[in-house]
């Protein structure tokens, strides 16, 4: 190996350890709060990816149909909670919300010629169509059994991961796709030709893990989160409740797949099945930060992202069991220096 | 001994209850009616009635295991229960916490369930979280009062609420309840663990919040200090209330002298625990 080549596999590694590193921070996010291994983040970046697809072949993307599924679904709960509680003026925007909302999408995907759209626009309807799925999903699936132990909850979210990956076929097919590159520019940066995607990866993730780091030490909702995941009980206390949380998270959690989907579309092919790989790759990185550090989960993903370009460069057929042999040390290493705490309640 | 300081925390209460011994009792803010909470088939509180006037501190003693932090925890939706909670004159037959916070009703827990890897403001100010989401944004305002009734959170206000010491936690519990503008505010145990001299400046800071109006629920077991600044009291015993009455009643009332003022009475209770 030559210093070009090791240069470019650094820059390979880098770029989607970027990746892994937002997927690290949703699931330490969504663990931190909810309790939730979150198996099928996965999936929110296949689906963000081929919904971009389908809209820039100009149909309506067929992930449309689960929204506006479980929308109806969270709205039939919803209803039902209002009125046995005796709340009828929250029916209007419980029907807003959850039916209003993808019928809305709906209209607008049938109507704006898709295929011809800019890209930011396009961009901006495939995240319109995934990301409200996170919050749905906390509300159909998670939040009716939040009091569940870790162990159910993982349960479920494999079930979950099982579900979406066989609607991803259904609604994908089994072939793979790219989407065209976000600028076809490529700069030159010392001996290294560095492609504008690359780029567009690393300034995307680095905005995206600045802003989520704003939200969480500015904003009151987001210091709310923090709480919640610090004190559950004591959040409740201040009026913070464990389904606003849930949902926020699950909000996050979605935006943040769909967008690495979306970024990364143009770099991989992508099937219906591959976030799966990706996010357990996220996991990965999650794991060695102990799904509770944010900064060390994130130095963890650019370290998965590189053993993972460089050996797919020695030993190309072994790249996957290379970077998940990582976890056995990480797990060995945290069990021997940090002292066993017992789960809360 | 005993009989001494009992009649001079009378003498307080009266010059206390001065301006306050109009004819027409004050309105009610919380009343609880034949409450009951059962762990699995143990009965932890049975028909509990009990009563809070706006602007009174009203207290419940008991020993431990009474089912004092039941009855709060029950009243505030954190746990199931029977019965009916009547609060700020409308009725919740299943309380739940996040509606009872928004309705002004907010509880210092006994483990106080501070923040603790976050700053003293930040704390304060998720205490303000439900008034903000509902579009009351006034919590800069809120957190100067709180500053000015304990300056000691100011001064260490960008220190982690881990890092306070005990004194200050509880202050810190109180002050981000405070940040809620409770019209009920619900203490448990707020005095337990704390040195004689922090007691003091809790239950001095009791005081000062009943002359700005705030109806407390005081449950202690420091039956002394509570008759002390109370109104009214409740005696709770193995679920049951046995006594109530008003606080400087039950402070003479030789059971209550027997069992939970006078040194033999401790070591009943210790007994019977």
């Amino acid at each position: 190996m030559d210093f070009q080549i090791a240069l470019l596999l650094a820059q390979d590694g880098i770029t989607n350890g970027a990746i892994y590193a937002l997927l690290a921070l949703a699931l330490v996010l969504v663990f931190a709060v909810t309790r939730v291994i979150f198996i099928p983040q996965g999936e929110f970046v296949a689906y963000g990816a081929l919904t971009l697809v389908m809209i820039q072949a100009g149909t309506v993307p067929a992930t449309l149909w689960l929204l506006l599924g479980a929308g109806v679904l969270a709205a039939a709960v919803d209803a039902r909670g209002a009125l046995a509680s005796g709340q009828k003026g929250r029916l209007a925007g419980v029907l807003a919300w959850n039916v209003g909302y993808p019928v809305v999408l709906a209209a607008l995907l049938y109507l704006l010629p898709l295929a011809t759209l800019a890209l930011p626009l396009q961009v901006l309807l495939a995240l319109l169509v995934v990301v409200p799925m996170g919050p749905l999903m906390y509300r159909l699936i998670y939040q009716p059994v939040a009091a569940a132990p870790v162990l159910i909850l993982l349960i479920i979210s494999v079930a979950v991961h099982v579900g979406m990956v066989g609607l991803g076929l259904l609604f994908f097919g089994a072939e793979g796709s790219r989407t065209p590159p976000f600028s076809e520019a490529r700069f030159e940066l010392g001996p290294m030709m560095v492609n504008g995607q690359t780029i567009w990866v690393i300034a995307a993730s680095i905005v995206l893990i600045v802003a989520l780091y704003q939200f969480f030490g500015r904003s009151i909702y987001g210091k709310a989160l923090r709480a919640t995941a610090m004190n559950r009980n004591g959040a409740r206390l201040m009026g913070i409740s464990p389904a606003l949380a849930g949902r926020l998270t699950f909000l996050l959690a979605a935006l943040i797949g769909a967008l690495s989907g979306v970024l990364i579309a143009p770099i991989t092919t992508i099937y219906y099945d591959t976030g799966f790989l990706i996010g357990l790759k996220g996991f990965v990185a999650a794991i060695v930060g102990g799904l509770a550090s944010y900064p060390i989960a994130a130095a963890g993903a650019v370290l998965v992202g590189l053993l993972e370009a460089f050996s797919s460069f020695w030993a190309s057929a072994y790249k996957e069991v290379i970077v998940f042999t990582l976890i056995i040390p990480v797990l060995l290493w945290r069990s021997f220096t940090s002292h066993h705490v017992e789960e809360e309640e | 001994m005993n009989g001494m300081s009992v009649e001079m925390n009378v003498i307080g209460q009266t010059i206390d209850e001065a301006g306050k011994s109009a004819p027409n009792p004050p309105r009610t803010v919380l009343e609880v009616r034949d409450l009951c909470v059962a762990y699995g088939k143990v009965e932890a509180l049975s028909n509990a009635n009990l009563r809070v006037g706006e602007g009174q501190i009203v207290t419940v003693i008991g020993p431990n295991g009474a089912g004092k932090t039941t009855m709060l925890s029950a009243i505030m939706g954190l746990l199931e229960s029977r019965g009916q909670v009547i609060f700020d004159g409308e009725a919740e037959y299943v309380p739940r916490v996040e509606r009872m916070v928004a309705r002004g009703m907010n509880l210092v827990p006994e483990k106080r369930e501070l923040f603790a890897e976050m700053s003293v403001e930040d704390n304060l100010l998720l205490g303000a979280f439900q008034r903000y989401r509902s579009g009351k944004r006034d919590h800069g305002e809120t957190m100067k009062e709180v500053y000015h009734l304990f300056p000691r959170l100011e001064e260490r206000k960008a220190q982690l609420a881990g890092t306070l010491s005990g004194g200050e936690r509880q202050m810190l519990a109180v002050g981000r309840a405070l940040m809620a503008k409770p019209k009920l505010l619900m203490l448990d145990e707020p005095s337990l663990g704390l040195a004689p001299l922090i007691v003091r400046e809790i239950f001095r800071i009791i005081g000062e919040l009943r002359r700005r109006g705030v109806s407390i629920l005081l449950v202690e077991q420091n039956a002394r200090a509570a008759l002390q600044v109370a109104d009214y009291a409740y005696v709770l015993e193995t679920g049951e209330i046995s006594m109530e009455g008003p606080a400087k009643q039950l402070a003479d009332d030789p059971r209550v002298i027997e069992a939970y003022l006078g040194l033999g009475g401790k070591h009943q209770a210790m007994l019977s625990t």
